[in-house]
C-alpha cells in the first residue's frame, strides 16, 4: 500500500471514530464550513472566479431549509433540497450578471449583490431579520429510519453529505468540463479562440458552486436548528476566503483542512471578543504575503521537492 | 402647506439632502478607490476602515487634546493619509506584480484589522461629535441645519479640487500618464514608485477628509465605515473607475436616488443601489462612464 492510501484509510478511521472523542456539534459545524469551503474552492481555485459573496448562498439556502420544514412542514431531505435549489437559483441570476464582468470588478459585484440579499434576509418577512429563524425542529430523515436528534447519529448524516459535496467537487474539477475551467482560468481569450463559449462554463462553475455552498449552509441549519443574519453577512464571506487561503487554493483537501483550522480557531478564541477579528485580519495579511499556496499548498511544495532531490 | 404627490415637502427636500450628504460621501469615497486603482491597480477595501479612522482622528484630536473641528479637518487627513503611506511602502508594494485578487484580499485584511482594533478599544456603540456650525435656517419648503448646507458644498468643492488636480495640473498629468504606461514614464525620469505612495496617501486623506466631515452628521463608530465601502464598491461598477468626473456625478446622483427611494418606497432604500448595479450590468457592463477594455 502506497502512503496516499495509507493517509486515506487513516483518514477514515478518524472520520468515522471523531464522535466518540470529539463534540459532534463542533465536528458537524466544521463539516459544513468545510463543504462550503470546497464550494468555493471550485470557483475561485479552478474557475479564477473570486467570489467575495458567497455567503449569501450558505444564508439563504438555511433560511430556505427552515422555512421549508417549519412552515411547510417537509421532511428534512426536501429542506435541504429546497436550499440547494434555492441557492442555485439565487447562483443563476446574480452569476449571469456578475460574469459580464472580470477580475476584480467580479469580486466587487459579487460582494454588493450579496450585501443586497443581506438586506433582503433583514427585511423579509420569513427569515424573522435580526432574530433570525429560531426552533427548526430536526425530524427523523428517511421516513423515521434515521433519528436525527442523538447528534452521533446525525454526524453520521453529515460526513456522508459532506463526502457527497466533497467527491462531487473532486468529479467536477477532474471532468472534460473542469479541464475547460481550468484552461479559462489560465487563459480565458485562448480558451474562446478554441471554440470554448467560456460565460456558459463560468456560469454553470458558479452555479454548482452556488448549489453546493446552499447544500453547505442547509445543513448547517439542520444541524444547528437555526438560521442567522450571521451567515449571510459579508463576514461570513470573508470567512469561507480566509479557511480556503489558509488550507491552500487550488488544492483538493486544503479547504477542508483550512476549515478546521479557522474553525478550531475560532472555537478557542471565542472568549477573545473583538480580537478575533483582529487576528484573522492578520492570517489574511500574512498569508498574502508570504504564505500564498496555503498549509496543503506548501506541504505539497516541500514533499515534492524532497523527492525530486532525496 | 402643499404637497408633492402626497409627499410634505419638509419630508421630501429633508430626505433629499441627507441623499445628497450621502453622495458626496460616494463621490469623495469612489474618487479615491478610482485613483488609486488607477495607479496601484489595487481596490482597495481598507477605504472604508480608512474613512472611520478620519473620523476617530477628528474626535481624539477634539476629545484629547480640545483642537477644534476645523484645525481637525485639515490635520486628520494629513495623520491618515501618512498612515496610509507607511502602509503602502511596508506591504502593498511588495504585491503589485500579483494578481489584482491580493490586493484586494490583503487590504480586506488590513481592514479587518484595523475595524477589529477600534471596536477593542472602543466598542461599537458610537460617539457623538458636536456640530461645529450649530443653528440652521429655515428656507421655507425646508429646515436647512447650517452644518449639513456646508457639508454638500464642500464635499462638491474637494470633488471638483481633485478633478482639476488630476486633469488640469502637472502633477495630474504626470498621474495620468503612469496610469497609462508607468515604464514609459519612469524612462522619462520620473519617480514612479514614489508617485505611486504619493497617490496612495491622497486617495487615503481623501476618504479620511470624509470621514471628518461625516463625524458631526454620523456617529463616531469603529463600524462606521464598514457598509459604507460595500455600498461604494457597487457605485464604482456602476460609474465605471474610467472617469474623474464620472465618479463625481455618479456618487452624488446615486445618493439622490437613495433619498428619493426613502420617500417613495422605504423598504427599497437599503437595496436601491444595487439593484440599479445590477441593471447597469445588463444594459452597459463596463459601467455608465467606463470604457471597455
Amino acid at each position: 500500500m502506497n502512503g496516499r492510501g495509507l493517509i486515506g484509510v487513516a483518514l477514515t478511521v478518524l472520520a468515522l471514530a471523531a464522535p466518540w472523542f470529539a463534540y459532534p456539534v463542533f465536528l458537524m459545524t466544521a463539516l459544513c464550513f468545510a463543504l462550503f469551503a470546497c464550494a468555493f474552492n471550485l470557483l475561485l481555485g479552478y474557475a479564477g472566479l473570486l467570489s467575495f459573496g458567497h455567503a449569501m448562498f450558505f444564508g439563504i439556502a438555511g433560511y430556505f431549509f427552515g422555512h421549508a420544514v417549519k412552515a411547510w412542514n417537509m421532511p428534512p431531505e426536501l429542506g435541504l433540497l429546497a436550499g440547494v435549489a434555492g441557492a442555485a437559483l439565487l447562483g443563476l441570476v446574480t452569476g449571469a450578471l456578475a460574469i459580464r464582468r472580470q477580475g476584480i470588478y467580479f469580486a466587487m459585484i459579487t460582494l454588493a449583490f450579496a450585501q443586497m440579499i443581506y438586506f433582503f434576509c433583514v427585511q423579509a418577512p420569513f427569515t424573522g431579520g435580526e432574530d433570525g429563524l429560531q426552533g427548526i425542529t430536526r425530524k427523523p430523515l428517511l421516513g423515521g429510519l434515521i433519528p436525527t436528534k442523538d447528534d452521533r447519529v446525525l454526524y453520521y448524516v453529515v460526513l456522508a453529505i459532506f463526502l457527497f459535496g466533497y467527491l462531487a467537487v473532486y468529479r467536477i474539477i477532474h471532468s472534460p468540463f473542469g479541464q475547460v475551467l481550468k484552461a479559462i482560468r489560465d487563459n480565458e481569450q485562448r480558451a474562446v479562440s478554441l471554440g470554448y463559449e467560456a460565460d456558459r462554463y463560468k456560469l454553470l462553475a458558479f452555479v454548482l458552486s452556488a448549489a453546493l455552498a446552499g447544500l453547505a449552509g442547509a445543513t448547517k441549519a439542520m444541524v444547528m436548528q437555526f438560521a442567522t443574519l450571521t451567515d449571510v453577512s459579508a463576514a461570513m464571506s470573508g470567512e469561507v476566503v480566509l479557511m480556503v487561503l489558509v488550507g491552500g487554493l487550488g488544492t483538493i483537501v486544503g479547504p477542508v483542512v483550512g476549515a478546521f483550522i479557522i474553525i478550531t480557531m475560532q472555537n478557542y478564541l471565542a472568549s477573545f471578543g473583538e480580537f478575533v477579528l483582529v487576528i484573522q485580519g492578520l492570517i489574511f495579511v500574512v498569508i498574502v504575503l508570504a504564505f500564498r499556496k496555503g498549509v496543503v499548498g506548501e506541504l505539497g511544495a516541500w514533499w515534492r521537492s524532497r523527492r525530486s532531490t532525496g | 402647506m402643499f404637497e408633492i404627490l402626497g409627499i410634505p415637502p419638509q419630508a421630501l427636500f429633508g430626505q433629499l439632502l441627507l441623499g445628497l450628504i450621502n453622495g458626496a460621501f460616494y463621490a469623495m469615497l469612489s474618487l479615491g478607490l478610482a485613483v488609486i486603482f488607477g495607479m496601484l491597480n489595487v481596490i482597495n477595501f481598507t477605504h472604508g476602515a480608512q474613512y472611520m479612522m478620519g473620523a476617530f482622528a477628528a474626535w481624539l484630536l477634539l476629545t484629547q487634546l480640545e483642537i477644534p473641528f476645523w484645525i481637525a479637518l485639515v490635520l486628520s487627513p494629513v495623520i491618515v493619509g501618512l498612515l496610509g503611506v507607511v502602509l503602502e511602502k511596508l506591504m502593498l508594494k511588495r504585491i503589485y506584480h500579483l494578481d489584482h485578487l491580493y490586493g484586494f484580499l490583503l487590504t480586506f485584511g488590513l481592514a479587518l484589522v484595523i475595524e477589529g482594533l477600534f471596536l477593542w478599544k472602543w466598542g461599537s456603540s458610537g460617539a457623538p461629535y458636536p456640530s461645529p456650525i450649530p443653528g440652521g435656517v429655515n428656507l421655507g419648503f425646508m429646515f436647512l441645519p447650517y452644518y449639513r448646507g456646508f457639508v454638500v458644498v464642500a464635499a462638491l468643492l474637494i470633488c471638483l479640487a481633485t478633478w482639476y488636480g488630476i486633469e488640469r495640473t502637472r502633477f495630474g498629468a504626470y498621474l495620468r500618464a503612469a496610469t497609462e504606461n508607468p515604464v514609459l514614464v519612469r524612462a522619462f525620469g520620473i519617480n514612479v514608485p514614489r508617485l505611486i505612495t504619493l497617490t496612495y496617501g491622497l486617495g487615503v486623506g481623501l476618504a479620511a477628509l470624509a470621514g471628518v466631515l461625516a463625524a458631526p452628521i454620523q456617529q463616531v463608530s469603529a463600524l462606521m465605515g464598514t457598509s459604507l465601502v460595500l455600498v461604494v464598491f457597487a457605485v464604482v461598477v456602476i460609474g465605471g473607475m474610467g472617469s474623474i468626473m464620472g465618479s463625481i456625478i455618479t456618487g452624488f446622483g446615486l445618493g439622490l436616488v437613495e433619498g428619493l427611494t426613502k420617500v417613495f418606497y422605504p423598504p427599497a432604500s437599503n437595496t436601491v443601489i444595487f439593484v440599479i448595479m445590477a441593471i447597469v450590468l445588463l444594459v452597459k457592463p463596463a459601467g455608465l462612464f467606463g470604457q471597455t477594455k
